[in-house]
C-alpha cells in the first residue's frame, strides 16, 4: 500500500502549505470555512522535508484577502500560499509578516481605548519580529502574544 | 565619562529652537534629551514665578478634561496656568457632565477642542490621551492614562533630581514599590533612558516591572539591577522613589499585610543610606513613607511637588509658544 495520501487537484482556489503542524484547524477557523462552503482538503501532520511535519489546507473556489494572509503570517509565519487557476500554480508565494496590523485584531488589555466601546477607533499594532512575533498596541503599549491572537480568532470565529 | 561631560555641554549650548510649540505630551518618549533640558532651564526660570503672576498666556484657556480623579496633577495645571495669566475651563466630575448622559470620548473632546487653545486630560483608559490628540487639533497634554502614561509626573521627577543634584547623568536610582501597575514608573524610566543613570527597581516579586517595560530598558541598553529588599541596595543610591503598593493588587489579603510591611520605608530601614540620599514619592502617600522620615533631610518629596507647578508653567508656555 502508498504511504501517500491522494488528494485530487482544485481547478480554481488556494492551497496552503507549509502550515506547522498542528495549526491548519485554526487557519480554517480564521478563514471562516465550516466545511459546507465548498470542496476542502485538509492534511495534517504529514513529512516535510524542509520542517519534519506539516499541515496542508486545499480550499477550492477561494481566495485570500490581505487582512487574511496577515493573519496567516502571524499564526504560520512558514506557510506558502498556491494560487490555483484551471488546475495550474498561477502563483506561488510566502507569506510576509506585516509590520503593521490594523483592525483585524484586538488588543488583549480590557483597559485599552481601543476597546472602548462607540469610538470612532481602529485597533493598530507594531509587529515586534523576532524569535516569534509579538503585536505591541501602538495605543496602550500591550504586548499581545502569538497565543493570545491567535485564542481571540479561534473564539472570534468558533 | 568623557560622555557624561560632553551631554552636559551639549545641554549647554542647546539652541533656542522650541520644538515643544503645538506638541502633543502624549508618552514620555515624545521628545529627546535637547528638548527636556529646554524644559528644565524653562522651569528654573518660572520658578521666579510661582507666586506671582505673569501675563504670558493673557487671552488663552486651557480645558481641564479629568475623567478620574485627581488633586495635585489637576491643581498644579490649573495654578500653572493661571500664574501666567490664561484660563482654565473644566470639564467637572464625570458624573456631572454630559458623559453621564452616556456621551462618548471622541465627541468630548471635539467640543473641547473648539473650546480651548490646550487641552488637558487624564482618563482611566490606556491610550485615550493618544486617541484625544489625533481627534483634537489643538495640542493635547496627557495627565496620566490608565497604566501606562504619566508623563508630566515624570518630567518633574526628573526635574526635581536635577535640582537636587545639578545633573541626572550619573545618579544611581532605587525604584520601590508596585513596580508593575505604577504608571508613573513606565513614564520616568523612559525619561531617564535619556540620561547615564544606573537603576534598582526594588518590589515584591509579584510587582515586578512588567516585559514591555524590561524590553525597553534592555532595547535602550539601560543599566539596571532587581531586588527584593531595599537593605541590598539603598548604600549605594542617590535617589530613593518609592510607589505606593496598592491593596487591590493582592487577592490574598495575608500576603498584602506582608508584602507591605516590608515595602514600607521607615528610619530603620534607612540605616546605610548615604547622607545625600534624596527620597521622592509622587503622593498621595498613604502609609508606605513613615511620618518620622519627613523630619530627615533625605524627604523631598514636597518639594518635588511643589516644582509640578513651575515646571507645568514652563511646560504650558512653551507648547503654546508664550512670549514674554
Amino acid at each position: 500500500m502508498s504511504k501517500e495520501l491522494i488528494i485530487s487537484k482544485i481547478r480554481e482556489g488556494i492551497v496552503i502549505d507549509h502550515v506547522p503542524a498542528g495549526r491548519a484547524m485554526v487557519i480554517l477557523k480564521i478563514l471562516n470555512i465550516s466545511g459546507l462552503e465548498g470542496r476542502v482538503a485538509l492534511v495534517m501532520n504529514v513529512e516535510s522535508s524542509k520542517m519534519g511535519r506539516k499541515d496542508i489546507i486545499k480550499i477550492e473556489g477561494r481566495d485570500l484577502t490581505h487582512d487574511e494572509l496577515n493573519l496567516i503570517a502571524l499564526i504560520s509565519p512558514t506557510a506558502t500560499v498556491n494560487r490555483v487557476r484551471n488546475y495550474e500554480v498561477a502563483e506561488k508565494f510566502k507569506v510576509q509578516l506585516p509590520t503593521k496590523v490594523r483592525g483585524i485584531v484586538r488588543c488583549k488589555n480590557p483597559k485599552c481605548i481601543t476597546n472602548k466601546p462607540r469610538e470612532p477607533i481602529t485597533s493598530s499594532f507594531t509587529v515586534i519580529k523576532g524569535g516569534q512575533a509579538v503585536l505591541k498596541c501602538d495605543y496602550c503599549g500591550a504586548y499581545n502574544s502569538l497565543e493570545d491572537v491567535e485564542k481571540q480568532l479561534v473564539s472570534r470565529s468558533g | 565619562m568623557v560622555g557624561i561631560l560632553i551631554n552636559e555641554l551639549l545641554d549647554e549650548f542647546e539652541g533656542s529652537l522650541n520644538t515643544w510649540l503645538g506638541m502633543d505630551v502624549i508618552s514620555a518618549l515624545d521628545w529627546g534629551r535637547e528638548e527636556l533640558m529646554g524644559l528644565f532651564r524653562e522651569a528654573q526660570e518660572m520658578e521666579k514665578h510661582s507666586k506671582s503672576s505673569l501675563s504670558v498666556m493673557n487671552g488663552k484657556i486651557m480645558a481641564l478634561a479629568f475623567f478620574e480623579p485627581s488633586t495635585r496633577t489637576r491643581l498644579s495645571f490649573e495654578t500653572a496656568m493661571l500664574r501666567l495669566g490664561g484660563r482654565v475651563i473644566d470639564m467637572g466630575s464625570v458624573e456631572a457632565s454630559s458623559l453621564a448622559k452616556g456621551e462618548n470620548l471622541a465627541d468630548t473632546i471635539r467640543m473641547l477642542d473648539s473650546y480651548a487653545d490646550l487641552i488637558v486630560i487624564r482618563h482611566e483608559l490606556e491610550g485615550a490621551a493618544k486617541f484625544a490628540a489625533e481627534i483634537a487639533d489643538a495640542p493635547v497634554i496627557n495627565a496620566g492614562d490608565g497604566a501606562q502614561n504619566h508623563p508630566t509626573q515624570a518630567m518633574l521627577d526628573a526635574y526635581t533630581m536635577w535640582r537636587e543634584f545639578g545633573r541626572v547623568d550619573g545618579l544611581s536610582i532605587g525604584f520601590m514599590g508596585d513596580l508593575r501597575y505604577a504608571r508613573v514608573i513606565n513614564s520616568l524610566v523612559q525619561v531617564l533612558s535619556l540620561f547615564d543613570v544606573k537603576l534598582h527597581m526594588i518590589s515584591p516579586p509579584s510587582l515586578q516591572p512588567r516585559a514591555e517595560l524590561l524590553d525597553f530598558m534592555r532595547g535602550r541598553g539601560m543599566r539596571f539591577e532587581m531586588h527584593d529588599h531595599l537593605e541590598e541596595a539603598v548604600a549605594g543610591l542617590d535617589v530613593l522613589y518609592v510607589v505606593r503598593i496598592q491593596k487591590e493588587r493582592f487577592p490574598d489579603p495575608m500576603e498584602y499585610e506582608r508584602v507591605r510591611g516590608s515595602f514600607r520605608l521607615t528610619m530603620e530601614s534607612l540605616r546605610g543610606a548615604r547622607d545625600s540620599l534624596v527620597i521622592l514619592h509622587p503622593l498621595p502617600r498613604v502609609d508606605e513613607v513613615d511620618f518620622e522620615v519627613d523630619q530627615t533631610r533625605h524627604a523631598r518629596y514636597f518639594k518635588q511637588a511643589a516644582l509640578g507647578v513651575p515646571l507645568r508653567m514652563a511646560l504650558i508656555k512653551l507648547v503654546l509658544g508664550g512670549v514674554e
